[in-house]
């Protein structure tokens, strides 16, 4: 379970998580809705530990482990996946080298033995299958000459093959179209179940409709200020993000 | 489509002349003695009638220059310069007076240049349309200078409401004495550079700007340059200062008339930039380039710099480059302060027999500062055209950024198109790049215009011009339709 | 016997003085006059110094305030050998071939042809050459007929341990006839607490289509100068293939000189620069293009740790008559430490009008967003340095088409980022 308790974080020098409360129960799903510059994209860094983003308060633990002091591949080894808005390009990473070596890393933490090249493709072919993805990414570097729709599928290829216990997916649907984002959903939701859970971050409805979530949170200005089922997410989308913050 | 229109306009006007600023004035002048030497000196200061503190100095960088040696590194050649045979003075005999009482030859002569001294004639509409930088067409204050001195300069008294100095220099070793010393070589010092030490012992006028705190300055400065006089060198001297949170666009421009002989133009410029205060200078350098066969034109030595002494201070340098036999200068950026900001963006053109060696060093000192430098090089005829470029980051300019695009155009086979980048990174988090890249116009663009109607000449001007179209888009409006016009008339007869 | 030591350009042309009448070829007057006139050269201009524009970055008065002597007699037999890359091995030790120790069916080399290569001794103008047409003892002199592959041969020149700092300055002869093939792999090695000079010179003819593939592994001990120069001349449809893989050595200078003189000519020049703590290596290009039609492709990377100094310089020369030229440079360095500098001078010299010339060149420090991304797939920070480390370094090495050279190259490199490993660790 993700659990989130009073959690401010700051930007250089600019706040911009104002205390977050948030609960993830093992095996649900939660959707985090809201504007632009709400915080959403931070609240993902912060949780995958990226540089410069700077927790000034609160805490973040996942099943019962301190998130926060930790390197960002030990949050990996814990099973934390962030699946990001802008996948990094890595010329001259193989894809293949780059993901083995990443699946490996978390077999070590999960202490699983180690896969050999062999093993890994066999594993690998058959995921690229599922994700209808041209075997020839595998020998491509890392995202180099990806279309935005192939840097995404990418990232759900990776959290396939790395089975993580709770996966952040940082606004996964922008730029994908409908067949992507389907491809893209199925992927997850081919995960659910008793020990997995997620944070799928969006802008908007259009992924909950594939990925139906069991809460809707709404943050706007580094604050969680909503909290429902998921047809909070179509009453969102019918009357936008405006008329709590004025209440 | 109103930029292909207003391109063919331009193209139109451009192709009436050749060099059409090459006329002479005729005036009564008074020259100094031929010849350089330690009294040459001390007649320019007398003429200035400058205090001691200013002769000692000019004397200090003659004395330094008699042990310096002619600059060998550039890619330009020229047979040596015989620094005797030249006058260091020359100025109109009536001297300088209040605006209304130029004399008319000069009025003239400024007017044909298509420069205006008169400030009625903008302040009309402006004064009614309020302060308002916004409102109608901004007027442009000039200080006008006709060989050796500043002959009128506009708008002072308006500048001077506002706390601003804008004067030639000379006036301001009288008026304001304590600035010009504070800051006269603290960018450029005397033994700097050859030319710049020569400059340093005979320089004659050039304009003086001061920007006080917090001002920002409500109209364009500008300098016009005039070379009139024969066998004469012009070496002006401008000082740019603008202190805390100051922002100010100044304007240089140049032109000379068609002489067989080559003169000498040996310039130095210097700018200060304090705390959050922004400088923008802009150069149409114009200067007579010699004719078809190579004779005649002027040689344009300058030293160009600028201190960013200030954190989060900026200073920007664009130069649109089509005169001069040949033009040696590299306006340069010393980043000392904090998240101060450098740019160079440039258009070099070399026709004819015209050589250029000229680019921008950016010094990073200061942590997380930043420089970008834009260079288009056009080499035609036998034009010769090098970019030679320094950018070194310091241990201590952590963070420091620069980002470098050099690209040469290259119209015909008997010109040459030379980039010569020195990158020195001696800091971890720095990050540099650097791009260059040559290559012609090629058939099929120039066909396809030809196609839609243009004739082979108006085709490479608009192909010049977009090629260029990065570092004109930095120019202030006005100078921007110049300096189109200029890029075409440059290139006259190249093609065909 | 005087005592005095004789330092920097005097030393050497004291020895020089010396040795002549025991240099290979003494007695030939074409050979001793050419000598003589690199003296000539080589006095007048001595060693660079800082001033001169080529050697701006690089300071030799490590080597000129030294003393060294050219050995004289064949070392004893306690030189211990690395493991051959290739059946076919050439043995050089301090500059003098080992026949005992090398497996080369057809060897051939300048001392022992030293009647037959009048006329094919060049006298470039650049110092450091004239030092080595004025010194030079031994070398391959490598003809390879028409047509002929002459397959994979391995060129290895080591270093005896020694007391006093010894200098060797071999020359080495390539010519490919018409379309002959030829590719070399040069090792250079040597112990790491003895302090020497290694000044080879490579002449470098490749006919009419024609193609040689010169892979160089420059691992000269820790105290080493190694200052070596190139220069190559490339006819039409030929090729010319340089691979550098600067690893060893205290003070680094690869020279490499190439003229495309052929139509369709084509040069690659590629390599890669890892650097350590004390060391400084200088890459310096010069692509001369002077026919037209000839492609060049340059990519050069640059990887700093501790207090190293990476220098680059790279001129693209394209002569009036070399339209349609088609040139390409790119160089790029990793800093890893705070201490460490990189220079580079890419430089681009156009004189024909319908060309396609560019240059980049980058500086900067491993990429904090790529690093996050691995290190949130859950790969630790040394192994995603590490393996960013080699992302940079591949782009260089993967234009070697052949497997032999491929493999030396990268183990070279492997071993080099393992020991840095060991270092910070």
């Amino acid at each position: 379970m993700l659990r989130i308790e009073g959690l401010t974080a700051e930007v250089d020098g600019k706040e911009i998580l104002k205390g977050i409360d948030l609960e993830v129960p093992t095996g649900e799903v939660h959707a985090i809705m809201g504007p632009n510059g709400s915080g959403k994209s931070t609240l993902s860094y912060v949780l995958a530990g990226r540089d410069g983003y700077e927790v000034t308060g609160g805490t973040a633990t996942f099943d019962g482990v301190d998130l926060l002091g930790k390197a960002p591949e030990e949050r990996a080894a814990l099973g934390v996946f962030l699946a990001f808005q802008y996948p990094v390009e890595l010329p001259g990473v193989g894809n293949a080298n780059f993901l083995r070596t990443a699946l490996n890393a978390v077999r070590r933490g999960r202490g699983e033995s180690e896969l050999d090249a062999m093993q890994f493709l066999k594993v690998a072919r058959a995921r690229m299958k599922e994700l209808s993805m041209p075997e020839d990414m595998l020998k491509r570097g890392v995202n180099v000459g990806f279309s935005g729709g192939e840097k995404k599928r990418n990232e759900v290829l990776q959290m396939a093959l790395l089975a993580p216990k709770l996966a952040i997916l940082d606004e996964t649907d922008s730029g994908l179209d409908i067949d992507a984002l389907k491809i893209a959903s199925d992927g997850v939701n081919a995960l659910r179940g008793p020990d997995f859970s997620a944070l799928v971050i969006t802008h908007y409805q259009r992924l909950l409709t594939y990925i139906v979530p069991d809460r809707v949170h709404v943050l706007m200005a580094g604050r969680i200020v909503r909290s429902g089922g998921k047809e909070l997410a179509l009453e969102l989308e019918a009357s936008g993000y405006g008329a709590p913050q004025a209440a | 489509m109103a930029a292909v229109t207003e391109t063919i306009e331009t193209v139109q006007a451009a192709t009436e002349g050749t060099y059409k600023w090459g006329f002479s004035t005729d005036i009564a002048m008074d020259y100094a003695p031929k010849g350089l030497n330690e009294d040459i000196v001390r007649f320019i200061s007398a003429k200035k009638n400058e205090p001691a503190w200013l002769l000692e100095w000019r004397l200090k960088a003659y004395a330094m220059w008699l042990k310096m040696e002619e600059p060998t590194w550039p890619s330009v050649h020229y047979p040596k310069i015989d620094f005797q045979d030249a006058f260091y003075y020359a100025a109109p005999k009536e001297g300088p007076k209040s605006l209304d009482e130029v004399d008319p030859e000069l009025l003239k002569t400024y007017a044909k240049l298509g420069i205006p001294l008169k400030e009625q004639a903008y302040l009309a509409g402006v004064e009614g349309a309020g302060d308002s930088p916004a409102d109608a067409r901004m007027p442009i204050a000039v200080d006008a200078v006709f060989d050796s001195v500043s002959v009128a300069t506009s708008y002072k008294e308006r500048l001077a409401k506002d706390g601003i100095i804008f004067c030639s220099i000379s006036e301001a070793v009288h008026e304001h004495p304590e600035l010009v010393k504070q800051y006269l070589g603290s960018v450029v010092p005397q033994g700097d550079n050859f030319y710049a030490c020569l400059n340093s012992a005979v320089f004659t006028d050039g304009s003086f700007v001061y920007i006080p705190k917090g001002v920002r300055c409500p109209m364009e400065l500008s300098t016009y340059f005039r070379i009139n006089a024969k066998s004469t060198g012009q070496f002006e001297r401008t000082l740019i200062i603008a202190d805390e949170g100051a922002v100010v666009s100044y304007l240089e421009g140049c032109t000379a008339p068609m002489r067989d002989e080559n003169q000498l133009h040996a310039a130095v410029v210097e700018l200060v930039a304090m705390d959050d205060a922004s400088i923008k200078y802009s150069t149409v350098q114009n200067w007579y380039p010699g004719d078809a066969e190579g004779k005649g034109g002027i040689y344009n030595f300058v030293t160009k710099r600028a201190q960013c002494r200030g954190k989060r201070s900026k200073v920007s340098w664009t130069q649109v480059e089509t005169g001069s036999a040949i033009t040696w200068k590299y306006p340069s950026c010393v980043l000392l302060g904090e998240d101060s900001v450098g740019e160079f963006y440039s258009v070099a053109i070399t026709n004819n027999y015209q050589q250029a060696d000229t680019g921008t060093k950016m010094i990073h000192v200061g942590a997380r500062t930043k420089s970008t430098i834009v260079s288009k090089g056009i080499s035609a005829g036998h034009g010769q055209n090098t970019y030679r470029g320094l950018v070194r980051v310091a241990p201590t300019a952590h963070g420091a950024r620069n980002f470098t695009q050099c690209d040469s155009l290259l119209i015909g086979d008997l010109c040459g198109a030379h980039t010569v980048p020195y990158i020195e990174n001696r800091c971890l988090t720095a990050k540099l790049e650097h791009e260059a890249t040559t290559s012609r116009i090629a058939e099929d663009q120039l066909f396809y215009c030809r196609q839609r109607g243009l004739t082979q000449e108006d085709a490479v001007g608009l192909i010049v011009n977009g090629f260029c179209r990065e570092v004109l888009k930095e120019l202030p409006m006005e100078f921007a339709v110049e300096a189109q016009k200029l890029l075409q008339i440059s290139l006259e007869g190249s093609v065909g | 016997m005087s005592q005095v030591v004789h330092t920097g350009a005097e030393g050497f042309l004291h020895r020089y003085e010396g040795l002549k009448d025991r240099l290979p070829g003494a007695r030939l007057p074409w050979l001793a006059a050419l000598r003589a006139k690199a003296a000539e050269s080589f006095r007048a201009q001595g060693f660079p110094t800082r001033r001169v524009e080529a050697w701006h970055y690089t300071d030799l008065r490590q080597v000129t305030q030294a003393s060294f002597d050219e050995a004289l007699t064949l070392v004893q037999d306690d030189i211990v050998l690395p493991k051959a890359h290739t059946a076919n091995r050439v043995v050089f030790v301090d500059g003098r071939l080992r026949s005992d120790l090398s497996s080369w069916p057809t060897m051939a080399t300048v001392a022992s042809q030293i009647g037959r290569i009048e006329g094919r001794v060049m006298l470039p103008e650049e110092p450091m050459a004239a030092l080595n047409t004025m010194l030079f003892e031994d070398g391959m002199l490598l003809n390879i007929p028409a047509g002929t592959d002459a397959g994979v041969l391995e060129i290895l020149s080591i270093a005896s341990a020694s007391a006093r700092p010894t200098a060797f300055h071999l020359r080495h002869i390539v010519r490919l006839h018409e379309g002959a093939k030829l590719t070399v792999l040069e090792v250079n090695q040597g112990p790491a607490a003895t302090r020497y000079l290694h000044n080879p010179v490579w002449q470098v003819e490749v006919g009419e289509g024609a193609s040689f593939t010169h892979a160089r592994l420059q691992q000269e001990g820790a105290l080493a100068f190694q200052l070596g120069s190139i220069y190559a001349t490339v006819a039409a449809g030929g090729t010319y293939d340089n691979f550098t893989l600067n690893a060893g050595g205290r003070l680094v200078r690869n020279e490499i000189h190439a003229t495309l003189t052929g139509t369709g000519a084509t040069c690659h020049m590629n390599g890669a620069q890892l650097l350590s703590d004390g060391q400084h290596a200088d890459t310096t290009t010069f692509l001369d293009h002077a026919a037209p039609g000839c492609a060049s492709r340059q990519t050069y990377k640059t990887v700093l740790t501790g207090k190293s100094r990476g220098v680059f310089q790279g001129k693209i020369l394209v002569r009036q008559a070399a339209q349609q030229t088609d040139g390409y440079q790119m160089n790029q360095a990793l800093l890893l430490s705070p201490d460490a500098e990189m220079d580079s001078k890419p430089q681009l010299e156009i004189y024909a009008d319908d060309v396609k010339c560019s240059h980049g060149a980058t500086v900067g420090e491993l990429d904090a967003d790529q690093l996050f991304y691995l290190r949130a797939r859950g790969i630790d920070e040394a192994t995603a340095r590490s393996m960013l480390v080699r992302a940079f370094l591949q782009e260089a090495v993967e234009g070697i088409a052949d497997e032999t050279l491929r493999d030396a190259l990268e183990s070279a490199v492997e071993g080099w980022w393992e020991h840095q490993g060991d270092r910070h660790s």
